[in-house]
Formats: C-alpha cells, sequence, structure tokens
C-alpha cells in the first residue's frame, strides 16, 4: 500500500470551522460593538501582529531581537513623512512604513548576522537606539517632541467617509473602525502567511536551522537565506503593524514610537507567556495581557511587577508557555505543521 | 571515473596542524575505510570534503571538478551526503520530518515528489515504524540510524559515514553493516571512518591509515592491518 501524508487533524478541522465564525463575528464586530470595544480590538490585533512576527524570528528562527521597535518606529515615522511631506493619503502610505522597515532592516541585519545569541539581541537594540536618536534629529516631523498628523488629511482618508455613512457614526469612531479593519485584515493576513510557510518545505528548513545549523547545511538546506528571509519579512510586517498604530494615535513621538517597552517587552511577554514557537501561542498571550492590563491598569507600577512576575512564574512552570502547557495535556493543535506519514508498512502496527 | 580527489590539502588550528599534505583518490563505486588513533584529523578530514571546513592549502576535486571553494550546501546539492560522528538530529522534527528536509533541500524537490523516497529509505534502514516520533526521543542505535537515512535522502553519488557504528552492540552492529553494504551494492561511493574495525573491513575495499594528519598507508585492508608501521603507529605495539 502506498504511503500517505496528512497535516490535518480533527481537531484542527473543527478549529478551523470555528475559525472561520469567529473571522466573520470580528468583520461585522463594528456594527454593534461600541468605539471603547472597537478601541481595544484594535489595540489586541496589532500586539498580535508584533507577537506574531517577534515569534517567527525568535520561535520559528531562533534569531531572538530585542530592537523590534525600530520597525515600529520606522515605520510610524515614514507614515508621517509620507502625509505631512509627500501629502499622501494615510491609508496607502501603511505599505511605504513597511517598505521603510524593510529598507533600514537591510543594514540592520547586515551588522547583526555578524552575532549571534545574547550579542544578537543587544546588537539590535542598540541599533533601535541609534535609529531612534537619528530619527530625533528630524526636525520637520517635530525633532525630539514629535507631530500630528495634519487635521485634514486624517479627515479626508480613504474609506471614512463611506463607513461614516454605512455606520451613522462620527469622523473620530469611523477612522477607529477603518484602522480597526486593516489591523483585523493584516492580523489574518500575518497569521494566514505564517502558517502557509510553515506549511511549505521552507517552514521544515528554518526548524531545521533552529535545531541544527550545522545539520541542515549539510543537507542542502540554505540556512543564511532563511535567516534573511525571517528577518526582513518580520521587519516589514512590524513596519506595517507600526504604521498601522500610529495612523489610528495620529500623534508621534520619538520615544513613543521607539520605546522598547512598549514595541519589544510587552511582546516578548505575550510570546513567552502564550508559547513560543506556535502559532496559536501569541493569540493566548496577547488575550492574557490585554486581560491584565485591564484589571491592572488603575495600580501603577504594581501592573508592571505583576507582569514580572507571571512571567517569571510561567517560564518556571511551562516553559513552553501557556499553550504548550495545554497542547501537551490534550494533545490539541489548532494550527498543525506536524506531517504524519501513514499506510505502507505503517498500517498495521499505527502507533 | 574518480569520484572524490584531494591534492595536497592541508588545514591547521593555530599551531595545531591536523591535516598535514593529504593526497587521495577514491574511485567510483569504491568503499574506502579510514583509520587512526584519536586526534588524527579524520573527522577534521570530512569536515574539509564537505565543504563545513576550508583547508589552507590544497584542493578537493569531487567528479573531476574543483569544489574547494563550493559551500557545504552547494556541495550537498552535487552529491556528497554526510553522517555526523556524535549524531545531529533536528530533534524537535519527527524522523520523517528530518528526511523531508534533507531530500526536499538536497534535491530540490516538492515534499509530494519526495514522499515515496523518504519512505523507502527509512524501510531500508529500518526506522519506518518510528517515522511520526520525533527524532529527541529516539535511541542511540535509533539515532545512528537517522544519521544514514538522512544522508541517503540527499540521494549522495558519494557518501561519508563518520563512526556510525560505534556504542553500538554486536548485533545492532551487524545489523548496521548489513544496511550500509545494501547502499554500497546500489553503486554508492563510500569513504567510513570507524573505530570498529571488524565492522569497516567487512564492508570496505581500501583502508587509508591517518596520523598527525598525514596520510602514512592506503592500500588492501588486510597489508594495511598486517604493516608494522600501522600496528606500531594504530595499535602503539611495539613490533
Amino acid at each position: 500500500m502506498a504511503y500517505t501524508v496528512t497535516t490535518q487533524t480533527p481537531a484542527s478541522r473543527i478549529a478551523t470551522i470555528l475559525g472561520a465564525i469567529l473571522v466573520v463575528v470580528l468583520i461585522v464586530l463594528p456594527f454593534f460593538a461600541g468605539r471603547g470595544t472597537i478601541q481595544d480590538m484594535f489595540f489586541i490585533l496589532t500586539m498580535l501582529v508584533l507577537a506574531q512576527f517577534w515569534n517567527l524570528l525568535a520561535g520559528y528562527g531562533g534569531l531572538v531581537s530585542i530592537g523590534q521597535q525600530a520597525f515600529v518606529g520606522m515605520g510610524a515615522y515614514a507614515l508621517f513623512g509620507a502625509v505631512i511631506l509627500l501629502g499622501l493619503d494615510p491609508v496607502p502610505s501603511i505599505l511605504l512604513a513597511g517598505v521603510a522597515a524593510l529598507v533600514i532592516a537591510v543594514p540592520t541585519a547586515f551588522f547583526a548576522f555578524r552575532l549571534n545569541g545574547a550579542y544578537f539581541a543587544i546588537g539590535t537594540w542598540v541599533i533601535a537606539e541609534v535609529v531612534r536618536l537619528l530619527v530625533a534629529q528630524w526636525k520637520t516631523l517635530g525633532g525630539g517632541t514629535g507631530t500630528s498628523l495634519p487635521r485634514d488629511a486624517t479627515r479626508d482618508m480613504w474609506f471614512v467617509e463611506g463607513i461614516e455613512e454605512m455606520l451613522g457614526v462620527r469622523s473620530a469612531a469611523a477612522r477607529d473602525i477603518l484602522a480597526y479593519w486593516l489591523a483585523l485584515a493584516l492580523a489574518l493576513a500575518t497569521i494566514g502567511g505564517i502558517y502557509w510557510l510553515l506549511r511549505t518545505r521552507r517552514g521544515l528548513a528554518l526548524a531545521a536551522v533552529r535545531d541544527n545549523t550545522e545539520a541542515a547545511k549539510s543537507v542542502g538546506v540554505d540556512a543564511a537565506r532563511m535567516k534573511w528571509t525571517v528577518f526582513l519579512t518580520s521587519a516589514f510586517g512590524t513596519g506595517l503593524a507600526g504604521g498601522l498604530i500610529y495612523m489610528q494615535k495620529a500623534r508621534i513621538s520619538p520615544d513613543a514610537a521607539f520605546s522598547v517597552t512598549d514595541w519589544t517587552a510587552y511582546v516578548i511577554f505575550i510570546v513567552v507567556i502564550g508559547g513560543i514557537g506556535t502559532i496559536e501561542g501569541p493569540i493566548i498571550g496577547v488575550l492574557v495581557f490585554f486581560a491584565l492590563q485591564a484589571l491592572l491598569a488603575d495600580f501603577g507600577s504594581w501592573y508592571l511587577m505583576t507582569l514580572g512576575v507571571l512571567a517569571i512564574v510561567i517560564m518556571l512552570i511551562a516553559p513552553r508557555g501557556l499553550w504548550g502547557l495545554l497542547s501537551e495535556r490534550t494533545g490539541l493543535h489548532l494550527f498543525p505543521i506536524r506531517r504524519r506519514l501513514s499506510g505502507g508498512q505503517l498500517t498495521t502496527s499505527e502507533e | 571515473m574518480t569520484m572524490l580527489a584531494l591534492k595536497n590539502v592541508s588545514k591547521s588550528f593555530g599551531a595545531l596542524t591536523v591535516t598535514d599534505d593529504a593526497s587521495f583518490e577514491v574511485p567510483e563505486g569504491q568503499a574506502l575505510g579510514i583509520i587512526g588513533p584519536n586526534g588524527a584529523g579524520k573527522s577534521t578530514l570530512f569536515n574539509l570534503i564537505t565543504g563545513n571546513l576550508r583547508p589552507d592549502e590544497g584542493s578537493i576535486h569531487f567528479q573531476e571538478r574543483d569544489v574547494t571553494k563550493v559551500s557545504a550546501m552547494e556541495r550537498c546539492l552535487t552529491g556528497i551526503g554526510r553522517s555526523f560522528q556524535i549524531p545531529q538530529p533536528f530533534e524537535k522534527l519527527t524522523v520523517y520530518e528530518n528526511l523531508l528536509v534533507a531530500a526536499t533541500h538536497g534535491r530540490n524537490l516538492s515534499e509530494r515528489d519526495v514522499r515515496d523516497d523518504c519512505a523507502e529509505v527509512l524501510e531500508r534502514t529500518e526506522l519506518i515504524k518510528r517515522a511520526n516520533t520525533p527524532a529527541g526521543q529516539l535511541s542511540l542505535l535509533e539515532r545512528k540510524r537517522l544519521e544514514l537515512s538522512r544522508a541517503m535522502a540527499t540521494q549522495p553519488k558519494l557518501l561519508l559515514l563518520d563512526e556510525i557504528a560505534g556504542g553500538l552492540t554486536e548485533g545492532e552492529c551487524q545489523a548496521l553493516i548489513r544496511t550500509i553494504k545494501d547502499i554500497h551494492a546500489q553503486g554508492v561511493t563510500i569513504i567510513w571512518i570507524e573505530h570498529v574495525l571488524h565492522a569497516l573491513t567487512s564492508v570496505v575495499e581500501r583502508l587509508l591509515v591517518l596520523d598527525f594528519g598525514k596520510v602514512i598507508g592506503l592500500g588492501d585492508p588486510d597489508e594495511i592491518m598486517a604493516s608494522k608501521e600501522v600496528q606500531e603507529i594504530y595499535l602503539g605495539i611495539e613490533v
């Protein structure tokens, strides 16, 4: 009997159906949810995108970067530059945000790839700081104090008028809804794209390089190219998210846009407590992170201390994160990538 | 045709010369054994052949083409496969996925195209029942078999085996010898480093002796093992 390979599991088929229903609910959410909910969801979705891309880098590519704020900030500033200096509409400028992040990712990779492990991590942080200091010199975009998007640009933004009419909301609420839909599209494209990548032979190569680079090279894997691909993809996506986040905020400063706490430390927290090296992990992580923030927002520094303690506890009792714990106990995979061989000599005594 | 030729290859790490002016040829279809005391530079020689290391001097020719400056990845694509002395599995991937990586990248084919070939390699190396087990959970013998299987999945013309029989029981060793003989019978050229001499001599047609990075003997296994020089240096016996 011939051999066959399957990746789907019964659980993943159910998850696909539930996921499709969830996507539909999220798309129509602005029709019945209030503005506060839409803003919360925007925050959750954009953090999820940042977390998925950091996870792609660190969890799959083995590249632990603590300089992701370079790409968020660069993307955000590219968007502001395109709108303020070139007079472009903010919505298409989001694409430029991604491209700008890509442009600084090339020299960043060129330097950082000479470093390994902890040195790579510190290297990326240093480069992000350099970019922040350079951007703070950019006087036409407000220098160190920052600037706002011009009122005309935000009012006349693509699709805003249509949303106002369709949902009968004011301009400010319509802008939030637009940002939310864009964030939803970006999050779905990110998850879909990463899942697709992991199911191709490049995904296998990525896992091989992470497990053992020398052995991977010896079986014909182009390890250097894999690292570049992952780093540049992650920079582009992070830049898009940065542009989108600051389009919604409409106000920027170098300290906020290049914040290591907001755009890297929180993102690492989300991935680590959720489960590194899985697509499900960042989804769980971002929900936990949001819940903690909502519960503890009024307690000031206690909030950060709680995050820190929780991260340490989870790393000690569940090194593979909350999703790792759950999937170990139940064998559940919502995004299965394991190729299971069956048929042939495996038919009689399946494990 | 000459499968592999080394011409005056030298490699040093600092003051330590690990490969000293090594020259030899391996004709297509031959099985060559390499012996030598610990630290003689056997694994370094392999790393030079596979491209994991670059020689300081000399040149390496594969199928009469100079590959001295070709990367490890490209050498794999042209037909050099290897197993590592200490098994280096992709631990989080399953046995089957380990082979998939090798077959899809080493032969530049899609997963669908190599599926049956990978399954067939696993049948031949008696690992098929473990196909869906993560490589990190394998026993020593199974890891050695995985090293061999993964190298075979790239369909090499030249297969380099680095102490693949070490640490196995006699029964396990015999089973492995059968598999290697089977591979050799299909026309794959083999170079095999091994301390388990009876395993080696039951397969190879020629033996090369390495000591302090120098090739000190090359020829018929029986003659080599009987030579005074080899017994003194390799076996530490005063003759």
